[in-house]
């Protein structure tokens, strides 16, 4: 490899780098900065804003350092007079057209035109003439436009086609007329579209709902994690006078790089709903009183310790942070009752013996993009986890052949080597599994008996066999299928057969922790049985029980509604919210806190412990969810529930979990059964229904994905 | 020779004659004091008195919400919060100054890019009630059409040197 090294002199400095590097590669590495707009490490090189020039030695001009590939012996000189000249008369051009409306700007103090203009600028301007307007346009209800301050360096429009694959923006006409639009008054509807907002370096592209509300230098940032997909993108909160006043991505190489979805960049909307519970609330004789906690919470502990524990049930979202999953399960378990799940959309739970203690991708985030062939089954990925879906994204570009069976057809913006959706999920999965031609397991041997692959479900098979990485991923369609248990073994028999890792994709941001937590009811923490299997979502929900806990569910919204015939004695919703639902349904209602307010950790798909703090100031009376449940362990006299802080909670499960190694492989060898698969849509949640977060959120609710999902369902 | 002149003088009551000529020769001089409040003192146009919120002659404020003012403030005493407006245009929803923080530097009237908040030459002003000491944004807003005349002469006539 030592020809792939080249020596270069940067301001006199002798430095290595690898051949092909571009000069800003180079200088960036050994910290000489060149001031740059176009250019961006995630992004082609456009080198269309010509502000990196810098001085080469023996070169005629200067030359801009992002385009230019660094050779043997280059001399380069990044503040010579000759560099600074260079840059500051970019400057004086792309100022010339820039108007001067910085105080009204929201990008005004984190705007890289601004900080270059200080270094590079002219403190008066020599040009007059009339400056260039140009008409904004209206993308959609999540960013905003002034194109007038665009300075055309094109990153949105190489993050369209580049990153999404989808290209919304473009450039029309050419010279001092070009203008970056979407196509003919289109709204940008790809997923992740919003990160737009941050490439941007000037205030063209902002974003919608912060518009005008705050100012860079007076908000707070503070470091937390996105509750809404099991993969956990890192973000930073910005938080003005304790309420957040936007999201921004916080770089992550391993799990988001620097992007995040638009649903974890606008959910925080949610947060301030008008829907917000405030105080503890408590229906007497069908008219909804506020109260105090203490009341609350003694009017709860009177109503638990008076029932038995059999008929107490417990339902927790599978966003709740682990802490919460830990202090609910312990809870069930003081209270004598193994009633307890949060996983609220399945339906099929027949073979939930042979679950693995805690679903996994397989492999980590970061490695999805070195898989050469990908089977996607039962999953609309890109609505489900935006980000695992541009990992994948990037495979393919890198190769890799991706497949997907699912009896929807979604789309994907990459080239899809098959996609299986004719005959129903398990059809396909049987089909590809006979087509493998390995031995097949006894649980699926009997769903597969007499089967003839398709040409597809066999191109399927042979994509995985000869694959080096391969990969089978289960999604949260599979998840939620009448037939969960078949599609779950054949998936499994097919990667054993193949030779593939598997993996799966859950639900909500903690799914993988509720399970280690033990929020399950045929296994406590750490995946230990429990004697006797309790009832699960669905049972709860449809039989008669005496006190039910509802933790950050909405029935009807996050799980089936409940059903009508069901006499529940006492329902006691803990929830952010209060919903038509909710009030119709629930006899107590308890305010606790969204993500956002209180401390706790999400486990997200690759078994990452992420842990994070509070960054606002909780809304009205609510307290965060661990602190409820401490306090309500603590009142019906449990052991060992005086905990200080959600750290304690958390080591406290950690400790006793040791070194669980999390293992998808499929262990059962009962025959399994199906009923039939006869319905195998509308398994899909909208992505901007997923929680009761999301569901407030105005401006996602605005999108054309949105407004889709709802006619779709009308 | 010297302790006699002392006792002489001592006797004499001399350095209270010589402090009672100082003040029958300022007798006659014409007084510095003035009347006050009958009479003022003369004032400066840079005087920096209670705080305006100016208008554009059409009526329209001319705060932009853009948040200087509040960032330079060395007292932090003004509190802004901002939204778009019915017209699309950035505003203030709230501008409070709480006057026992402020130090009247005048820092935010140099902030200011549009002019919109000034230091008025008015400086006889009370508070009866706690709260009083916030000037909300309607006060301010009021106290800057009330003495428009004023403000506008004053910054003409500072121009100039600007």
């Amino acid at each position: 490899m030592s020809d792939d090294i080249v020596n270069i002199e940067v301001d006199g400095k002798p430095v290595e780098g690898r051949k092909g590097q571009m000069i800003i590669e180079v200088t960036d590495r050994v910290g000489a900065y060149v001031p740059r707009f176009c250019y961006h490490d995630k992004l082609s090189v456009a080198a269309n804003c010509r502000m990196c020039l810098v001085e080469v030695e023996k070169a005629p001009k200067p030359l801009p350092a992002c385009a230019t590939p660094i050779g043997e012996g280059m001399k380069i000189f990044t503040r010579s007079p000759y560099a600074i000249a260079a840059q500051k008369a970019t400057m004086e051009f792309l100022l010339i057209n820039h108007p001067l409306d910085c105080p009204i700007c929201d990008q005004g103090g984190e705007c890289e035109l601004q900080d270059l203009a200080m270094g590079f600028g002219s403190d008066v301007s020599r040009y007059h003439e009339k400056k260039r307007v140009v008409k904004d346009k209206n993308i959609g209800p999540l960013v905003s436009t002034d194109m007038t301050r665009c300075i055309h360096c094109t990153r949105c429009v190489r993050f369209g086609a580049e990153i999404n694959g989808l290209q919304e923006l473009g450039t029309m006409g050419r010279g001092e007329n070009v203008k970056i639009s979407a196509f003919i008054e289109k709204s940008i509807d790809h997923e992740m579209s919003a990160n737009i907002i941050d490439l941007c370096p000037v205030g063209a592209l902002n974003n919608k709902p912060y518009r005008y509300s705050a100012r860079a230098w007076e908000m707070v940032q503070r470091a937390t994690v996105a509750p809404h997909d099991c993969v956990g993108s890192n973000l930073y909160a910005h938080v003005l006078r304790g309420t957040i006043k936007r999201i921004v991505p916080r770089g992550n190489e391993a799990i988001n790089e620097t992007w995040i979805s638009d649903r974890d960049r606008f959910s925080y909307e949610g947060i301030y709903s008008v829907d917000r519970l405030e105080t503890p609330r408590v229906k007497e004789n069908g008219e909804w009183r506020d109260i105090d906690w203490e009341t609350a919470l003694d009017v709860l502990t009177t109503r638990l310790q008076a029932s038995d524990g059999s008929k107490i049930g417990v339902l927790a979202s599978p966003s709740s942070t682990i802490e919460e999953a830990y202090l609910i399960s312990r809870l069930a378990d003081h209270l004598g009752t193994a009633n307890i799940d949060h996983r609220l959309r399945q339906q099929d739970f027949s073979d939930q013996d042979n679950d693995p203690v805690a679903p996994w991708l397989g492999l980590t985030i970061a490695d999805l993009e070195q898989c050469d062939a990908v089977l996607v089954a039962g999953s609309n990925l890109r609505k489900e986890t935006p980000i695992l879906a541009h990992r994948l994204r990037k495979a393919s570009l890198a190769g890799a052949q991706v497949c997907f069976a699912n009896a929807e057809v979604h789309e994907y913006f990459f080239d899809v080597a098959e996609y299986l959706s004719t005959a129903g999920l398990v059809a396909e999965l049987a089909g590809i599994a006979v087509a493998t031609g390995g031995k097949l397991p006894p649980a699926v041997a009997d769903l597969c008996k007499d089967l003839q692959p398709t040409a597809s479900q066999t191109n399927v098979a042979k994509i995985l066999a000869q694959g080096d990485s391969s990969l089978v991923l289960l999604g949260h369609v599979a998840a939620r299928h009448p037939a969960a248990a078949a599609v779950r073994a054949l998936a499994a028999a097919i990667g054993e057969a193949t030779n593939s890792r598997f993996g799966f994709v859950s639900e909500g941001a903690n799914s993988a922790g509720a399970c280690l937590a033990g929020v399950t009811p045929h296994r406590t923490q750490g995946g230990e049985a429990r004697g006797e299997c309790g009832k699960n979502a669905v049972d709860m929900l449809s039989n008669d029980l005496d006190v039910l806990l509802l933790f950050g569910v909405e029935p009807g919204f996050d799980a089936p509604p409940i059903d009508a015939a069901a006499q529940h004695g006492f329902v006691v919703a803990c929830s952010p919210y209060r919903s038509e639902a909710l009030e119709r349904d629930a006899d107590l209602l308890l305010p606790i806190a969204t993500f956002a307010e209180t401390s706790g950790t999400f486990v997200n798909c690759e078994g990452l412990w992420q842990s994070f703090s509070g960054v606002a100031s909780p809304v009205g009376a609510s307290r965060p969810g661990w602190k409820v449940l401490r306090v309500l362990g603590t009142l019906l006299d449990g052991e060992g529930f005086d905990f200080e802080s959600s750290e304690n909670v958390r080591d406290e499960l950690r400790t006793a979990l040791g070194d669980i190694e999390l293992n998808n492989a499929y262990q059962g060898s009962a025959p399994i059964v199906v009923a039939s698969d006869g319905i195998d849509g509308g398994l899909d949640v909208p992505m901007y229904q997923v929680d009761g977060l999301v569901r407030r959120a105005e401006a996602l609710q605005l999108t054309p994905e949105a407004r889709r999902s709802l006619e779709s369902s009308e | 020779m010297q302790q006699l002149r002392n006792y002489i003088k001592t006797f004499a009551m001399w350095e209270l004659w010589q402090g009672l000529a100082v003040t029958f020769r300022n007798f006659f001089r014409p007084a510095v004091t003035i009347l006050y409040p009958e009479e003022k003192t003369p004032q400066s146009v840079r005087f920096r008195g209670l705080h305006a919120l100016r208008r554009y002659p059409n009526g329209e404020e001319r705060c932009i919400a853009c948040k200087l003012c509040e960032a330079v403030c060395p007292a932090l005493a003004i509190t802004i919060e901002s939204d778009v407006s019915d017209d699309g245009t950035r505003r203030t929803t709230r501008y409070d100054i709480d006057l026992f923080k402020c130090i009247y530097c005048g820092f935010c009237e140099e902030a200011c890019p549009v002019d919109a908040i000034v230091e008025t030459r008015l400086h006889e002003y009370h508070m009866e009630a706690a709260g009083e000491n916030i000037m909300t944004k309607d006060k301010l807003l009021s106290i800057g059409d009330k003495f428009d005349a004023m403000i506008s002469a004053d910054k003409a006539a500072d121009a100039e040197y600007r």
